[in-house]
């Protein structure tokens, strides 16, 4: 087990740093140019462009994301008819790959084919929505198409979550008179609190791993307007053969997780610890 | 119970008897073992793959054992092949498109070359000088060369031109944007278009080299001469790409090539400039060249037809019986049989003139006449520029198309990106 730890994760983490300094392109190479692929990097408009996509994506993404699994969650906790359907309903886009759903995304957003073909066709003639051919506006196709696959996960996890909130707690609540919402935000969220931040942390993990949605989506396009980091490592890895350059983005975007998810990592050990005490 | 048990026994016995007819036939001809040769490609569609077949079969006539491995996706199959390369155990043969893909791993000293095949098949007296300058290095031929295409093609409907009341194939830049007015005028699609980065670079291509000519178009790709880049000249033809855009419809981005040859195909749009293989889409459709659609490589008789396609290259191994295998195969794919049969169903060109044309579709002929002419053919930029620069060149070209940049920003960031990738 250490032993894949260090070969399998360490190893090839020290492998592309050292990658990272050197000029390879196709091939590993040995030789040692400091940090200019660095310096180049971020003389690249379009990695820069892409981290940039990367803070908005993530931002919108795990906030809707939230959100809207919460609400889910909620509802479902109503003791709704069918609660077992609309479970897998809400999950089921989870379990389905991208490449495959991503298309359909793009036929249904695309404005001679979806959405906006079939409204024109109803009779409102100038309904509008091209979204995903528009260069302001195509980022947020994707944050829509991907808060509709992750969204069933939060729930999942977050039902869980209020399945084991003490039935008595409520009913407290309802003997001192507390309105629903104000038991929800002042008691319930405090004590999903380790769910909420498990979903925040795989929600985070899809965040920097975001690729096929954008491939199968957009191809990072029209333009440069959905490039992501990782579709920028992709792209040189293998289509641009330069290896050195790709190494030293995945090196900038791994010191970028661990700067923003290890104090979260940290703050919910210590909140858990704190809870089992 | 019984009856397994007797089918068993006749199992086995047919087994004896294959294994003994083997045997047999192995120490009959034991000199006649089959070469075999693992093969590493990309033709995965319908046409390809028979396309394939074709080299396949006639390499098995040959004497050899030809051992298909189809990676889906020209980037993984160019990827598979250099992991594998890496890990000491390569193909017999690889495919690379006829650019700079694979040289690198000429660099590393990789490859085995195939100097005796090229001397023996007079490669130098046949093979158009484009493809020469990429094949050979330091004196050393280090591919086999199978297809050309053009992709830098214009098709049309006819029935659309018909609509559109257009007689003639437009001679010159202005007569183009004129025919696309009329299509335009007429309530069709004028320019079908896929909004794909590698697309755009396809038409852009076009553009530069009808529009910039091809001596504007080696000093920015092979000289890679930034006062070009700036030239007025330069800019010209910015401006000229971009006036396309008004001529594409609002679902282009994002488009497949094959969904906007779709659109030509079924009228609804007039012209697509693209490669070649998008004849595949039309004789699917039950379409032919000439009858149905038009095909034209450019305005005029002087027009560059851009010269790019594929190659197969030998990586390095010591065992004879491989280096005979990959000698057999560079003699096959470029021997003037396999070149028709392969042509004929690829939709690109063959690499030699002296084949039998009886097969090939009109464009195809058309396209084996202007390269008989020397200075009409232009190397494709990839030809020219390593594959990390080209795709920054696409990365500016497709801001300029999608975003409201001024050509001068274009310019600016054209030369720039060939200071940063130029090492």
């Amino acid at each position: 087990m250490a032993l894949t730890v260090v070969v399998a994760y360490v190893g090839t983490l020290l492998w592309t740093a050292r990658v990272s300094v050197s000029s390879a392109r196709i091939f590993p190479t040995g030789d040692f140019v400091g940090l200019g692929q660095y310096e180049r990097l971020f003389r690249n408009a379009r990695w820069l462009l892409s981290l940039e996509n990367l803070a908005i994506y993530g931002v919108l993404f795990i906030l809707a994301c939230l959100v809207v699994g919460f609400l889910l969650a909620a509802f479902i906790d109503q003791k709704v008819m069918g609660e077992g359907v609309l479970r897998t309903v809400f999950l089921y886009p989870y379990a389905m790959s991208f490449v495959a759903t991503g298309l359909v995304w793009q036929w249904i957003l695309n404005p001679e084919l979806g959405i906006q073909r079939v409204m024109r066709r109803l009779g409102f003639e100038d309904f509008t929505f091209d979204w995903i051919v528009d260069q302001d506006n195509a980022l947020y196709t994707i944050v829509l198409a991907t808060v509709w696959q992750a969204s069933g996960l939060v729930m999942a996890l977050l039902l869980s979550g209020l399945r084991g909130i003490d039935e008595e707690l409520w009913k407290a609540a309802r003997i001192d008179g507390i309105p629903t919402w104000r038991v929800y935000a002042s008691i319930v969220l405090p004590m999903l609190w380790p769910a909420l931040s498990t979903a925040f942390m795989l929600l985070a993990v899809m965040v920097v791993k975001l690729f096929d949605a954008v491939v199968a989506m957009t191809q990072g396009g029209p333009g440069t307007a959905t490039e992501v980091p990782a579709k920028f490592i992709m792209d040189y890895l293998f289509g641009r053969a330069n290896i050195g350059l790709a190494s030293a983005a995945s090196i900038v975007l791994l010191v970028t997780v661990l700067a923003v998810v290890a104090p979260l990592y940290y703050a919910r050990t210590k909140a858990v610890q704190r809870g089992l005490k | 119970m019984n009856k397994a048990k007797k089918g068993a026994r006749a199992l086995v016995a047919g087994v004896l008897v294959l294994a003994g007819a083997g045997a047999g036939a192995a120490t009959a001809a034991p000199a006649a073992e089959p070469l075999k040769a693992t093969v590493s490609h990309w033709w995965t569609s319908g046409g390809e793959s028979a396309a394939i077949r074709e080299f396949a079969d006639a390499y098995n006539r040959a004497g050899g054992k030809w051992i298909d491995q189809a990676v889906a996706g020209a980037e993984q199959s160019r990827a598979s092949t250099i992991n594998r390369i890496v890990g000491g155990n390569a193909p017999a043969a690889a495919q690379f498109n006829t650019s700079r893909q694979f040289r690198d791993i000429v660099d590393q000293g990789l490859l085995n070359n195939v100097d005796d095949v090229a001397a023996q098949g007079n490669w130098d007296r046949i093979l158009p000088q484009t493809i020469l300058d990429v094949i050979r290095i330091d004196g050393h031929y280090y591919a086999a060369p199978v297809d050309i295409h053009m992709p830098a093609w214009f098709f049309y409907s006819k029935k659309a031109f018909a609509q559109a009341k257009i007689k003639d194939e437009p001679r010159t830049w202005d007569e183009f944007i004129a025919t696309l007015d009329k299509l335009k005028a007429a309530g069709l699609i004028p320019l079908a278009f896929g909004g794909q980065v590698w697309q755009e670079k396809i038409v852009f291509d076009a553009v530069f080299a009808l529009v910039g000519g091809p001596e504007l178009f080696l000093k920015v790709y092979r000289d890679r001469d930034i006062a070009a880049v700036r030239s007025p000249a330069f800019r010209n033809v910015l401006v000229s790409f971009r006036k396309l855009k008004a001529y594409t419809d609002p679902g282009a981005p994002g488009r497949n090539w094959n969904d906007a040859t779709a659109l030509v195909v079924s009228n609804r749009a007039g012209i697509q400039i693209m490669g070649d293989w998008a004849k595949g889409e039309f004789s699917a459709a039950g379409q032919v060249a000439g009858r149905d659609f038009g095909c034209f490589p450019g305005f005029g008789p002087k027009a560059p037809y851009i010269v790019a396609g594929d190659a197969f290259v030998f990586p390095k191994t010591a065992k004879p019986n491989v280096v005979k295998a990959q000698k057999l195969l560079a003699t096959v794919l470029t021997s003037p049989g396999a070149q028709a049969a392969f042509s004929a169903r690829k939709g690109s060109i063959p690499i030699r003139p002296d084949v039998d044309l009886s097969q090939l579709d009109m464009c195809a002929r058309l396209g084996l006449a202007i390269m008989q002419d020397k200075s009409r053919q232009l190397p494709n930029a990839e030809m020219l520029v390593e594959p990390d620069l080209n795709g920054a060149m696409q990365d500016v070209l497709t801001n300029y198309w999608n975003r409201n940049q001024t050509p001068e920003q274009a310019q600016q960031a054209f030369a720039q990106a060939m200071k940063d990738n130029t090492w």
